[in-house]
């Protein structure tokens, strides 16, 4: 019987039970740091801690959930394609300020990442820290860094983008909606963007946008400064 | 119909890019090479819209879902994360700031010129 909630089938019944589960709770306490994504971690660590799944069977139990990161990256195509014309009049600055954000966003992580003490695969795990999670995943693998390290900074990132966005925004004094879309998606990918869709149809939109430009001009650079690392 | 060849599609895009980036020693990995590659075939009317949206759709809507696996892994990684927690969240915390900052401040001034030359 127990063996029964080892299957695949069940742990694929979880991982979407959670979610719904984490949706549900998020709506319910509407607290911010309550992600339903936390909340449905937070949830199947607790299974595996109880049926004590060793990590490998859960991945393989897993894996159908865990390939479908790799199309939905491909699909992200599909959503570039639909803001493009957020894109007219202001393609120069949105490319521009995208691709400072990026170099910054990598700049900053190697230089904090020294201060800190930290080595060259911790850095590879971290650089990709404020991309869409399948986008992160594959450069922080090709970088070789640890994967659950980068799966934990980009949630941190996102969560913490999504949180504090909105008052540095005001600090600063950004009047611009696409301004506004750009940095929560460019520091905080899909998390960021549901915050910036709560701002407004235009900040969401091109939050979306942000996420796509953020993820191919990091991936792009990446390799390129780890080369003269 | 339609899904099919959505699906078929996604995939399609997603194993050209494989293999693109397997010939460019994974310089890239393929799903992002497959993503331009579905934009570029859509924005020059290759394939049509219809048959891509409600799969990509599905797809891009629920990422997080697709995540949870790897989130969850991470008990695997308790040593790890217990030994770097402190440079996580410091490099993290600062470097997003950053980010948010540079961002959303030179697409502010960026912006501002070409509305008035534009309109």
């Amino acid at each position: 019987m127990l063996q029964l909630f080892k299957s695949e089938t069940f742990v694929l019944l979880l991982i979407f039970g959670s979610y719904l589960a984490g949706q549900w709770l998020f709506k319910k306490v509407r607290f911010p740091l309550l992600h339903p994504l936390i909340i449905a971690i937070a949830i199947v660590m607790g299974y595996i801690k109880l049926v004590g799944m060793p990590i490998p069977e859960f991945m393989d139990k897993s894996e159908l959930v865990n390939y479908m990161l790799g199309p939905s990256v491909v699909a992200l195509g599909y959503l570039l394609y639909k803001q493009i014309d957020y894109l007219k009049g202001n393609v120069y600055s949105i490319l521009t300020s995208v691709f400072i954000g990026s170099i910054v966003g990598i700049i900053s992580v190697i230089a904090l990442a020294k201060l800190t003490g930290a080595d060259k695969v911790l850095i590879a795990s971290l650089e990709p820290k404020s991309v869409t999670t399948p986008i992160a995943l594959a450069v922080s693998q090709q970088a070789g860094g640890i994967t659950p390290i980068t799966a934990a900074a980009v949630v941190f990132c996102g969560i913490l983008g999504s949180i504090l966005g909105p008052y540095i925004l005001k600090l600063l004094g950004i009047k611009s909606s696409i301004a506004k879309g750009l940095a929560m998606g460019a520091s905080s990918h899909a998390v960021g963007t549901a915050k910036a869709i709560e701002m407004g149809v235009i900040e969401g939109a091109i939050s979306g946008l942000a996420i796509g430009l953020m993820g191919v001009m990091t991936a792009l650079l990446i390799p390129i400064f780890n080369h003269f690392l | 119909m339609r899904m099919i060849r959505g699906i078929f599609y996604i995939l399609l895009f997603y194993f050209i890019g494989e293999c693109i980036s397997h010939l460019t020693y994974g310089f890239i990995p393929g799903s992002i090479i497959g993503m331009i590659l579905l934009f570029l075939f859509l924005r020059y009317k290759k394939i049509k819209e219809e048959d891509v949206e409600g799969v990509a759709n599905a797809f891009t809507k629920n990422m997080a879902v697709f995540f949870i696996p790897a989130g969850a892994a991470l008990l695997g990684a308790s040593d790890m994360l217990s030994k770097f927690w402190l440079s996580i969240i410091i490099v993290c915390t600062f470097s997003s700031l950053l980010v948010i900052s540079a961002v959303a401040l030179v697409q502010e001034k960026m912006e501002k010129p070409t509305k008035k030359a534009k309109s």
